[in-house]
């Protein structure tokens, strides 16, 4: 099970989960922001999702203490241990352990400095001055010097290729003395920062592949390919040590098999289960595991050829947005725990979440069939959906979708195709009516929206707008963060006007950790970190 | 065993590996899907992806690609997996290939302790109750899915009796007794539905021979039953199990990838797996230049087996 930033990425957002012994029954007291956020929004009319025990729980009463090895099991192998090398949501997640970039990413969604103690960004935001962490050290025991900074910026430039954005966005990284480092932007760019959590390696270091060297809490031990990796606390490391002695990513099949292995003690935390699994874990084995429930961070929706006939009528498109009932994709899928979107962004990144786009279509079969005869298309049409045959839930998301579109006459095929196939025709060439997928993204707002620009590489939509190339243009060239904000919100609704992809959800990730442990923390990015996973003492 | 034989089983070797490993090629040239795209995925830039299909060779003529895939393989070089950056496709292969091959080895011993007694007893009491009750018994575990029967066994012993623990395969050059333990429930799933059928192919193979005359001949001369089934039924009725049970090795070491699923072990059927939906082609021709090298091999050892056990056919070739 593999791949790219789309798919599975994992976390969620502020809620910082503290496990104690939460028994089935146990009901939270003070549940924390991620459930109100979830109730503020559109799922409000799920009653039924009042489940204590998936709740995160935060009354802990398991006191932490150091030592102990857990094991997280992963259904999908990692793609390369180089930190520079183009990777996928699942591989990020887990490297997270290992590496740190100039600054890293916070369960909160903030960015706090790292290998860097401090910076300075430049008025004009085309220079972003950095200071280097005072006796920092390698995993290896060796000194980070400003070498390895320039290096590491320059090499990850290098690999990804002088065409992608961050190579394009990076003018030159100048050693100002050993302990200062600059780099100098191509063009103005307030938003530069959440790029600089690229690994800063040793420059010595010739396979770092092989032998991977970071600043992380953890180092490496070792990696058996389609079996595991094998991480122990970095004693070297310059902030909180980590409580776990030992990690292991440990890489299975399938889900089923991963449930079964979670069930048998083989492994202790496994992420992304289904509501079934969940149910499985709160009526039998709820003295043994704490299901943990945060969100994915992707957006989930039915993404639209808007180049196709006759999805190139914004008619027909807003009608597939009245057609389609997201409640119950939620509710079907997820329990009504996932967070219903109607844009591009996730709400976890409040600061640039517009939240009317979520309320903007709602579920009315009557205004789609309107709207479709009005398009001329007043007794339906064919509509093919491609979806990756690997994952179930863009399987179910797409069958559910079928049968709701039927009723506005709408005859849909679904066409289930391997990933590596969905990847290069309907990614990369463009060639579909319609598919199921969920995207990732970083802090950043761009990362999410700026694959809507009219000639982006990546906007398999087909998606072409003059004023929304206008407005992310703007926004990127804003250095205010009010009027910044401002500009993405109005491309969020923009792209929810002109209906450009039926946007339905931020999925719920529901995560088990076995009721040995506690710590568990959601990310906005791509993020298992372990670092403040800790055994209970009994 | 003449030595014209043996040559011309080597050529047929030959000639089935050139043509399976030009088909698989072929297969992959067809099949949607490139390995370039999906080791880069969604991020890739257009440049990376023609810089890494430069790199893998994508863009040379397809005959010269198989050309070349075929000189190094003959040199026994296999290349690197697309999908593991830095991995040659032997490593990937001899990390996996003790996991199968000790798979198999059990469950061979496995079959053949079990079915050999079970097949004779059904055939010394045919119509009886030993026969009736063992016949039934085969016809269930025949018709039970190899999944689900792993599914039910991992459940049953691993979680409410706890006699393993799913998914702690112990690596056997670490710690082999370990691993022999581990291999228990996985050798069953694998051993459990091949021997139903060894038994009632056994069972009916020897029930044939005791209707041959020679056997009346053997009876009559005063020979008890025990040793006419012994020494000449058996002889005769191992012919056919023994082509059967080469077709069964053959599909255990070609790795049996639901039970390697289930059970979580790393072999061969599992590198198969997610090596086609990586287009991971050069571990894809590796993997399949082993199968048809084992089926083609067991088939050789077979035909020789033969000659021991069957002097007819010494004669006749």
């Amino acid at each position: 099970m593999k791949k790219k930033r789309i798919l599975f990425c994992a976390l969620a957002l502020l809620v910082s989960v503290a496990l104690g012994a939460c028994g089935q029954g146990s009901k939270s007291s003070d549940t924390q922001a991620t459930e109100s956020a979830s109730s503020e929004n559109g799922s409000a009319t799920d009653t039924e999702n009042a489940d204590a025990s998936t709740k995160p729980d935060t009354s802990s009463d398991g006191t932490p203490t150091t030592g102990g090895s857990v094991v997280l099991g992963m259904t999908q192998d990692l793609v390369s241990l180089d930190p520079h090398e183009t990777t996928d949501a699942g591989t990020r997640s887990v490297v997270f352990n290992m590496y740190e970039g100039l600054v890293k990413a916070t369960s909160d969604g903030d960015l706090e400095p790292a290998v860097a103690s401090s910076y300075v960004i430049s008025e004009d935001a085309t220079c972003y001055t950095f200071t280097l962490r005072d006796g920092i050290l390698f995993s290896d025991g060796t000194a980070v010097t400003v070498e390895d900074i320039q290096y590491s910026i320059e090499r990850y430039a290098q690999i990804q290729g002088e065409t992608s954005s961050f190579a394009k966005a990076v003018d030159s990284v100048v050693i100002d003395d050993e302990n200062t480092v600059s780099i100098y932007l191509t063009e103005a760019n307030s938003e530069f920062l959440a790029q600089l959590t690229v690994a800063i390696i040793p420059a010595s270091n010739a396979t770092p592949a092989g032998n991977p060297i970071g600043t992380g809490p953890f180092r490496y031990v070792s990696y058996s390919v389609g079996q595991n990796l094998i991480l122990e606390r970095n004693e070297y490391y310059w902030g909180d040590a980590a409580y776990l002695d030992q990690v292991e990513f440990k890489f299975i099949a399938d889900t089923e098999t991963a449930f079964t292995q979670l069930l048998a003690g083989t492994i202790d935390i496994l992420n992304y289960l289904t509501t079934s699994q969940v149910q499985t874990l709160e009526t039998q084995y709820a003295e043994q595991f704490h299901v943990v429930e945060g969100s994915m961070h992707l957006v989930h929706a039915l993404y639209l050829n808007n180049a196709c006939e006759p999805l190139s009528d914004v008619r027909v498109r807003q009608a597939l947005c009245y057609a389609i009932n997201r409640d119950e994709i939620n509710q079907f899928l997820f329990g009504g725990a996932s967070e219903i979107i109607g844009s591009h962004m996730i709400p976890a990144l409040t600061t640039w979440y517009e939240e009317s786009t979520a309320s903007m279509y709602t579920y009315d079969v009557e205004k789609a069939k309107e709207l479709l005869t009005e398009a001329g298309y007043g007794n339906g049409f064919d509509l093919t959906i491609t979806v990756p045959g690997s994952y179930s839930q863009h399987v179910d998301t797409a069958q559910i979708i079928a049968s709701e579109l039927e009723a506005v006459g709408i005859n849909v095929t679904i066409q289930e195709v391997e990933w590596s196939s969905w990847l290069t025709d309907v990614y990369h060439n463009r060639d579909y009516e319609a598919t199921v997928i969920s995207f990732d993204g970083d802090l950043n707002p761009s990362d999410w929206l700026a694959r809507y620009k009219s000639d982006a590489s990546n906007n398999f939509f087909n998606y072409s707008s003059e004023e929304y190339d206008s407005l992310l243009e703007q926004a990127l060239a804003a250095i205010d963060t009010n009027e910044k904000a401002d500009l993405y919100k109005q491309m969020q609704i923009n792209l929810a006007e002109h209906a450009v992809a039926v946007y339905i959800e931020d999925p719920a990730d529901f995560v088990a950790v076995s009721a040995d442990y506690g710590g568990y923390v959601f990310y906005p990015t791509s993020a298992w970190d372990m670092s403040t996973v800790y055994p209970i003492s009994e | 065993m003449s030595l014209q034989y043996f040559i011309r089983k080597f050529i047929t070797l030959i000639l089935t590996l050139l043509l399976i490993t030009l088909l698989t090629f072929t297969a992959f040239t067809i099949i949607p899907g490139d390995a370039a795209i999906s080791k880069l995925g969604t991020d890739a830039t257009e440049e990376q992806v023609e810089a890494l299909r430069e790199e893998l060779g994508f863009n040379d003529p397809l005959p010269l690609r198989y050309i070349n895939w075929l000189t190094s393989a003959l040199h026994g070089d296999f290349g690197e997996s697309y999908q593991y950056s830095g991995v040659t496709v032997a490593e990937l292969l001899t990390a996996r290939f003790p996991v199968t091959l000790l798979l198999a080895t059990l469950s061979l011993i496995l079959i053949l302790v079990v079915s050999f007694p079970l097949g004779m007893l059904c055939a010394m009491y045919t119509g009886k109750w030993p026969d009736t009750l063992i016949n039934q018994l085969s016809q269930i575990t025949m018709a039970v899915p190899a999944f689900f029967l792993g599914m039910m066994m991992t459940w049953l012993f691993g979680l409410v009796l706890k006699w393993f623990q799913p998914g702690a395969f112990i690596d056997p050059f670490e710690d082999f007794i370990g691993c022999v333990r581990y291999m228990i429930f996985p050798t069953i799933a694998v051993a459990l539905p091949k021997i139903a059928m060894v038994v009632k192919f056994l069972r009916n193979s020897i029930l044939n021979e005791l209707h041959q005359d020679y056997v009346r001949t053997a009876r009559s001369k005063g020979v008890r039953s025990l040793r006419v089934l012994y020494g000449h039924v058996l002889k005769n009725a191992l012919i056919p199990v023994i082509t059967f049970l080469a077709m069964i090795l053959a599909e255990i070491l070609a790795g049996s990838i639901v039970v390697e699923q289930v059970f979580g072990l790393p072999g061969m059927g599992r590198l198969l797996i997610t090596s086609i939906s990586a287009r991971d082609y050069p571990v894809v021709q590796a993997i399949v230049t082993y199968i048809t090298t084992v089926v083609v091999l067991i088939n050789f050892i077979v035909d020789v087996l033969y000659q021991f056990v069957d002097p007819r056919v010494r004669t006749t070739s």
